[in-house]
């Protein structure tokens, strides 16, 4: 993959550069030395390393901004960092940029019940979010998995979802306002406690720009009162169709589950070889929460396991109690754990309409056969978000290049059907250019476009999202 | 009038314009001050891809929002957001186009719980000032993939683009509908009980308060049985604010379309607060004609031709768009000084010549 060169001027002014930093950040904010630096060399995209030039790590709105600045000032790329937690690259820094970590930033600023609401600095990690109101039965609804450890801030980078995005939306939903800087240090508020921001919807555009558009410091969040209960029903099929059809029906049924989880055999098998979940062997397997009181859990799940008999399941589990619960969701939390026991994998992203499931789940069996490497599919059935883990062998030359290849490959594929090339991971660095997959030279312009307002030198988090031959233009003035 | 078939010629028109366009759908939203020929998106109608087992459709931008809700009605599913028909309230004939209803960002009591208009969004075709044919987001409901220009299209009020296409994700119906009603209840003790039922995990879909008759209306939406259930708890929960009682015949359309302002003659509003705020803003406008929905946080009010409404306001967070009569002011809320600046940056890049729905938002 391949990384703009870095710019030689910039990397000579290293010393004036820090000390300025320095300025306007207590001294341990400021990390210039290279044996630490190199903390801050990659996310959760392990494959691709580059250790910034600095890395800052400001305490509030005020230190992002004067980083900022200084930055601007100076003509210095920066690279916003929440946890470094993203599967696309997407606080992979490159040799000439600041890395700006809103780590410090995790405080809680207001917790509001009456309009449901809670205000927190964007370092705060997603569940503990949660953590902040669930003494008073409320919860922050968008779950990605990796919500221990992501920071709100590149939550709202990337738009994350989760498992139960097709009751509750993802990021975009749920967020009610946000404090932002813009490259230049101007601080700009949008939205608040109300439900609708007022003017152009600069908040929709924002969320999900990648760090491209300016720092988010605070955001205000949609907190949601928990459901009285949730439980699954795990049903197993013999083909990948039939498990689609079965979904398509469930949702025809005007049943509006909290998820949807579909798992396909190569991920049954290894998941079982792993977490030892009882699931039953067989080609594909669903998991269908819903959420209510007990009767109405109870009334919910008939209605679903009506449905799937119709379609002659080889296995039918209503979950009965918290611990069958478990159970059942047992095998799909660990699936990821058990296909990285095997081998090295690569976590695609695509979604696809969920009336193309059979067809895609094919051409990818076929795909894993033309290129020699496994893959098991686990994915948000309900809303068409696929996860394809392709396995492959790092310390095999030549493998890394060929599971991109086959990445690359089903991606297109999900395009092709009327999807898209990532439905939460984000295009980072890793999707970057396949860009021209998805999009004509004219929608990608008019992207382009509004980076040109919000950043108009492109120095924030320039080398991502779009194919570097689209941005290097505008890169190069920002550059000169 | 201009009034292209397809996408083609739109962009065509678009791109030769001599002058301001403004754009019509329906015709039935007739709210700020855009001057220009008038450019039709009646020709691009028609339903192009429905599929309800993905809960996805998508449609051309002309095409009668009744079109829309009828042939998702057939599979018993629906908009989420259940859109406001404005046309009574506004004084003006014509039938609503699901393109007007994704410029002005309509969204109706059910959008404190199933999102706004923009969140129901996911793929947008749209024309661009420069007579650019652009695509965004598309057909599938889980989409990061490049920025979402379809949020900022919601509610641009054609000033950055001309919609040809828009896609739904939709939800499916309902079995049943209880209405409770709470009466004989001041603001305060409105609010209090709209954010007790908001709260309350009986997942309330509609939530308005009417000041004329005192009375708070929820409503729960569902199975049958559940819907016993539910009712019967969330009536504990009210039981405290004042009397509780459900209403068979509660008119949720009435409170949709902000009906009881229609035919009106003073200025009308439509203020948009936080709803622990909703007291205040009754307080500020005494003597107004107000109906709270969406748990107090949508204030519909009507005032004297004129009234320095936002002036009266000065201080609560939020902001008022003015949706009738003369006013006092912009129609829509000046933003503070940057982001005033971003929304201009974005309409230089969207429409150069300024000739989309000019003067439209400020």
């Amino acid at each position: 993959m391949e990384m703009p060169t870095p710019n030689e001027s910039i990397l000579a002014r290293k010393a004036e550069i820090v000390a300025r930093l320095q300025a306007v950040l207590p001294l341990d904010a400021v990390i210039h030395e290279e044996r630490e630096t190199r903390v801050y060399e990659c996310d959760a995209l392990t494959a691709y390393k580059c250790a910034p030039l600095a890395a800052v790590l400001p305490s509030n709105t005020a230190e992002v901004a004067a980083v900022l600045k200084v930055c601007h000032e100076l003509g210095v790329p920066v690279v916003p960092r929440g946890s470094g937690t993203s599967l696309a690259g997407g606080a992979l820094p490159t040799a000439d940029a600041v890395i700006l970590g809103v780590a410090r930033m995790n405080g809680v600023i207001e917790t509001n019940y009456p309009d449901r609401y809670i205000r927190v600095q964007t370092g705060r990690t997603n569940l503990s979010v949660t953590g902040a109101v669930e003494e008073e039965d409320f919860f922050y609804a968008p779950d990605p998995s990796s919500q221990l450890a992501c920071a709100i801030a590149g939550n709202i980078a990337m738009n994350s979802g989760g498992a139960h995005c097709l009751k509750y939306g993802v990021t975009t939903n749920n967020l009610l306002g946000v404090t932002m800087v813009l490259m230049d240090g101007t601080v700009v508020e949008i939205g608040g406690g109300h439900l609708d921001a007022g003017g152009l919807d600069l908040l929709g555009v924002i969320c999900g720009s990648e760090g491209q558009l300016g720092v988010v410091t605070e955001a205000t969040l949609r907190i949601l009162r928990k459901p009285e209960g949730a439980r699954p029903v795990l049903i197993g099929f013999d083909t990948n169709e039939v498990a689609g059809e079965c979904v398509s029906d469930i949702i025809k049924a005007g049943v509006l589950p909290v998820a949807i989880e579909f798992m396909d055999r190569p991920c049954i098998e290894a998941t079982e070889a792993f977490a030892h979940a009882g699931y039953p062997m067989c080609e594909a397997l669903l998991i269908v929460e819903v959420e209510g009181s007990d009767a109405e859990i109870d009334m919910q799940l008939g209605v679903i396991s009506d449905i799937a008999r119709r379609h002659n399941p080889v296995e039918l589990r209503e979950s009965k109690s918290a611990e069958e619960s478990a159970a059942i969701w047992l095998g799909r939390k660990s699936a990821f754990g058990a296909m990285g026991q095997i081998n090295d994998y690569m976590c695609l992203d695509g979604t696809i309409p969920v009336s193309s499931l059979p067809a895609v789940l094919k051409r990818i069996g076929e795909l894993s056969q033309e290129y020699g490497l496994g893959v098991g599919n686990v994915f948000h059935a309900g809303d068409g978000n696929m996860h394809p883990l392709i396995l492959f062998d790092a310390n095999k030359p030549g493998d890394l290049e060929l599971c991109e290849q086959m990445g690359a490959d089903i991606l297109k594929l999900c395009v092709e059907v009327g999807g898209c090339l990532t439905g939460e991971h984000g295009v980072g660095v890793e999707k970057r250019d396949l860009m021209h997959a998805q999009f004509n030279p004219v929608d990608l312009e008019a992207q382009l476009r509004v980076k040109d307002v919000f950043d108009p030198q492109w120095l924030l988090n320039p080398s991502k999202v779009f194919p570097l031959s689209v941005t290097q233009s505008r890169r190069i003035v920002a550059a000169a | 009038m201009i009034r292209p078939e397809s996408e083609a010629e739109l962009s065509a028109a678009i791109a030769q314009a001599a002058g301001p366009l403004r754009i019509v759908g329906g015709g039935t939203r007739p709210v700020g001050r855009a001057t220009g020929q008038v450019l039709s998106t009646a020709g691009l109608s028609g339903i192009s891809l429905y599929e309800p087992g993905a809960l996805t459709i998508v449609a051309g931008a002309g095409t009668p929002l009744a079109e829309v809700e009828a042939a998702l009605a057939a599979e018993n599913q629906r908009l989420p957001f259940e859109p406001m028909l404005a046309g009574a309230l506004l004084g003006v004939e014509g039938n609503s186009t699901i393109g007007g209803v994704v410029a002005a960002n309509a969204s109706g009591p059910r959008r404190i719980q199933a999102g706004a208009c923009r969140d129901s969004l996911i793929g947008v075709r749209f024309v661009d000032g420069r007579g650019d044919i652009i695509k965004n987001g598309g057909r599938v409901m889980k989409n990061v993939t490049g920025y979402d220009l379809v949020k900022l299209l919601a509610g641009s009020w054609g000033t950055l683009g001309v919609l040809s296409e828009v896609a739904f994700k939709v939800l499916p119906g309902v079995e049943a509908v209880v209405t409770l009603e709470v009466s004989g209840v001041d603001d305060v003790a409105a609010i209090g009980a709209m954010s007790a039922a908001l709260g309350s995990p009986y997942e309330v879909s509609g939530a308005a308060y009417d000041p004329a008759r005192q009375v708070v209306m929820l409503r729960l939406e569902g199975f049958s049985d559940s819907l016993t259930y539910r009712t019967a708890k969330l009536q504990a929960v009210l039981e405290s604010f004042g009397d509780v009682s459900v209403n068979p015949d509660a008119d949720w359309i009435a409170v949709r379309d902000a009906r009881a302002f229609a035919g009106g003659n003073g200025d009308l509003w439509r203020i948009s607060v936080k709803p622990s705020d909703g007291p205040r803003v009754g307080a500020a406008l005494q003597g107004a004609k107000l109906l709270y929905d969406w748990g107090g946080g949508l204030i519909w009010a009507e005032v004297v031709q004129g009234f320095d409404l936002r002036g009266a306001l000065g201080g609560i967070a939020g902001h008022a768009t003015l949706m009738r009569g003369t006013g006092c002011g912009p129609v829509f809320h000046l933003e503070p000084t940057p982001l005033a600046a971003i929304s201009a940056g974005l309409r230089a890049q969207f429409d150069p010549r300024g000739i989309l729905n000019n003067g439209m938002m400020g």
